[in-house]
């Protein structure tokens, strides 16, 4: 089907949000490349599930897009417009199955040698569409808090090696109620500036106790019935003769929550923790890289002005065929402390990489803490790079430098 | 539909060339001045009779800041140590081409970007050297192996070329699939050992005619299945129990030209940066040990040269379309940009080429050490090399 072909009624099958929202633009859908158009309704067919933000910024791409002239809109379509599909490719549903549309595409441009050359017209495209649209500023400036190496009694590893030219060294932390501290830090901020997906708090491990009220929480104990239902449902993709990682990331892709969790009280987090577990390599897993890769979801996505990580330690390494086949559920519990403080050092470097991604950067605080222990780290625009600090402070006053 | 990258091409490659450059300087483990000017063919300095060629390959690229940068050269001991000052090094090896492993190493073995499908069953469209060099130089299948540990890449040894293809290409051997063989049952003895790739959990396609099979194991290698299932239990890694089926054959079969495809670094895709990490440390030190062993065999010694490169890199940490060192996917010029290292009689020892050059240049390269044509190849001859 050429875009041009496009009625209100391809859409009928669409969430009603998603629905409304292609009536509303279907004339600009119309006029739109056929490389580039899917691409845009996989944005769309999700939207009912999307956060508050993302759909702003997606309303805020279509109305831009509207705003142009038709030679505007040609001529930034036109690096897209060159990439031009052979006879033979299969374009079907494109408007119900958009994600396998783009999956089709990619493996083309691999292959066709033109991937670079799609890069940079999407980085283009991306370059014009933020200095349309700045990006929404946060009603505070945004603190991530990291928590790693929880169960760690002794370390030689040096830590936060690659955060450290970023901000101050803190060697004399007072461990005491430390996460304690950090709860009560991202609760406050919950109950003073209340913000709809604006507070996270994720977890590789258990949730901490207490309550968490205007907090989003995640964490990988909570979700381990999701990850059951996932992993038998690889299980089954295998017997059934299902095998290829294409295969299954299509079968993977179109999932709904209800299958894997049942139906959940909110719909639109449920969703992003199906994304998580079926989008995310390993999140499956490995603890750590659950709490990495959610973190990094949770910052590109609701962009939320707090947030809170807390690492836990992961399993021991296994094969894929004997976590999947599930023989011993038990060596689950065979853990390693060590490699998850190395993965989790890593993953607060990521986290502070995200958040950087974000308007308004330059006032974000970051603070990123050995769990239990006497060191940490903080970033910010008060937080002189590169320096140490082997002053005696307990996590309370570090926090309210940070924010 | 983010962008990626923060610089054009060339420059972020040529800065990650300069970043191995100056760490080669800073070791003070090699000339480099002679490396940039002045440098002249060394086919003058004849190859001695009876050429080997030993390639490794890693499967999974490890970035420079894991590796070559100041806080990587702690994984990188041997390579650093042992094996740079006795190379020839190029520091900005491109692979343009699809960034899958198996893809990519055809790619390698072929010398031409190959289009296959990554996680299909299916062998190369150009000849591999393993088929030129059978053919050109009427060598026997014995001659020519690879050793993989992953799954996927039974069908690597010969393409479906009109004029190569059946009964000329290499031996393939899947350790990992043979263990698996003598295993009966699950033996939580030998689980770490075969582990699969976690880019591909569930991808297992059907043996190759060409793979060996377990007798084959006993009559030409001449191991047990008790003897091979004893040392097994000893190692750590489905590519140390790579390593140890590449000694056994070149100890019995002594090949000319053997491939070996390390796998462990690609962990990396389950996200712990650890494992990743231990991946690193185990190939540098494998690949000391392969060349320990070309050094003590005689069949190798003095007459054999050792390739070692990445099929291509990582991600960026910077590259908002990835997720750093844990994929491959976004493209970029860090995950396109490797190195290469040369070693052996005839190559020059503690040299750097900075200028760029791609990983397809390799083939025709070893047709040039080999002396035979590799006709369909896309990649030049490295003439600091071959």
């Amino acid at each position: 089907m050429k875009p041009s072909e496009l009625k209100a009624d391809h859409f009928k099958g669409y969430p009603a949000q998603g629905r409304e929202l292609t009536t509303k633009h279907l004339a600009l859908l119309r006029q739109l490349p056929r490389v580039f158009l899917p691409i845009l309704l996989r944005e769309i067919i999700e939207y009912d599930w999307k956060f508050p933000v993302e759909r702003s910024e997606l309303e805020n791409q279509l109305a831009y897009l509207e705003s142009l002239s038709p030679t505007q809109l040609t001529g930034l379509m036109s690096s897209f417009e060159r990439f031009t599909l052979p006879a033979n490719f299969d374009q079907s549903d494109i408007v119900m199955q958009p994600g396998r549309f783009e999956q089709r595409l990619t493996a083309w441009l691999w292959s066709t040698r033109q991937m670079d050359e799609f890069q940079k017209a999407a980085k283009e495209y991306g370059e014009r569409l933020n200095a349309a649209n700045p990006g929404h500023s946060p009603s505070i400036p945004r603190l991530s808090i990291v928590a790693i190496g929880q169960g760690v009694a002794e370390n030689s590893n040096p830590l936060f090696r690659k955060l450290r030219p970023q901000g101050v060294h803190f060697t004399q932390v007072n461990p005491e109620n430390g996460m304690a501290h950090l709860r009560q830090t991202v609760t406050t901020r919950a109950r003073t500036h209340p913000l709809s997906y604006g507070h996270w708090y994720i977890d590789g491990g258990p949730p901490l106790e207490g309550t968490w009220d205007g907090v989003t929480c995640v964490s990988y104990a909570t979700l381990e019935p999701m990850r059951a239902a996932l992993l038998h449902k690889m299980r089954s993709a295998i017997q059934g003769g299902e095998a290829g990682p294409e295969a299954l990331r299509n079968t993977l892709l179109g999932m709904q929550p209800t299958e894997l969790c049942g139906r959940e009280r909110d719909p639109i987090l449920g969703r992003f923790q199906v994304n998580v577990l079926t989008e995310g390599s390993g999140t499956q897993i490995f603890s750590t890289t659950f709490a990495q890769w959610t973190a990094r979801e949770a910052l590109r996505r609701a962009q939320p002005v707090t947030l809170l990580v807390r690492f836990a330690p992961r399993q021991r390494q296994r094969s894929m065929d004997e976590i999947l086949s599930a023989t011993n559920p038990a060596a689950e519990t065979n853990m390693d402390p060590i490699g998850s403080l190395i993965d989790a050092d890593m993953g607060g470097y990521y986290t502070w990489i995200n958040q950087q991604r974000l308007p308004n950067s330059n006032e974000s605080f970051f603070l990123i803490w050995f769990e239990g222990h006497n060191e940490a780290l903080a970033i910010g625009p008060t937080m002189p790079r590169g320096t140490n600090s082997s002053k005696p402070i307990d996590l309370s006053q570090m926090l309210a430098l940070v924010g | 539909m983010n962008g990626t990258g923060q610089g054009s091409f060339s420059t972020i490659a040529g800065a990650v060339s300069r970043s191995r450059r100056d760490f080669l300087r800073s070791v003070g483990a090699v000339g480099i001045g002679s490396a940039f000017t002045g440098l002249r063919p060394l086919r003058a300095m004849t190859p001695p009779h009876g050429q080997k060629a030993v390639v490794v390959t890693f499967g999974g690229g490890a970035r420079d800041e894991e590796t070559f940068a100041p806080d990587g050269q702690e994984n990188i001991p041997n390579l650093i140590n042992e094996l740079i000052p006795q190379s020839t090094f190029f520091t900005q090896v491109v692979n343009r081409g699809i960034l899958g492993h198996y893809v990519a190493t055809a790619s390698l073995a072929t010398g031409a970007y190959e289009t296959i499908n990554n996680f299909a069953s299916l062998p190369p469209q150009n000849p591999t050297v393993f088929e030129y060099y059978r053919k050109a130089l009427k060598r026997p299948a014995s001659d020519a192996w690879v050793v993989a540990p992953s799954n996927g890449f039974n069908r690597i040894g010969e393409s479906d070329h009109r004029s190569y293809g059946s009964g000329l290409g290499a031996e393939v051997i899947l350790p990992k699939r043979l263990l698996s063989a003598v295993l009966s049952g699950s033996d939580a003895d030998y689980r770490h050992l075969l582990s699969d790739n976690y880019e591909t959990p569930l991808y297992t396609p059907e043996v190759g005619n060409s793979e060996i099979h377990m007798q084959q194991l006993e009559q030409i290698l001449r191991l047990s299945v008790s003897d091979f299932t004893a040392h097994a239990r000893s190692l750590s890694s489905p590519d140390e129990l790579s390593v140890y089926i590449a000694r056994q054959l070149m100890r019995e079969l002594a090949p000319s030209l053997l491939w070996i495809t390390l796998h462990d670094i690609d962990v990396a895709h389950s996200g712990a940066y650890s494992l990743y990490i231990e991946g690193i440390r185990r190939s540098d030190r494998l690949c000391a040990e392969i060349w320990k062993t070309i050094q003590t065999e005689p069949e190798y010694a003095g007459k054999t040269t050792m390739f070692i490169l990445p099929d291509f890199g990582r991600d960026a940490d910077g590259d908002s379309g990835g997720n750093g060192f844990q994929h491959h996917r976004t493209g970029d010029p860090l995950s396109r940009t490797t190195w290469m290292m040369a070693m052996g009689p005839g190559v020059r020892q503690g040299t750097v080429v900075d200028r760029p050059v791609e990983s397809i240049d390799l083939a025709p390269t070893l047709g040039s050490l080999l002396r035979f044509p590799a006709q369909f190849a896309q990649g030049k001859p490295l003439e600091e090399v071959g």
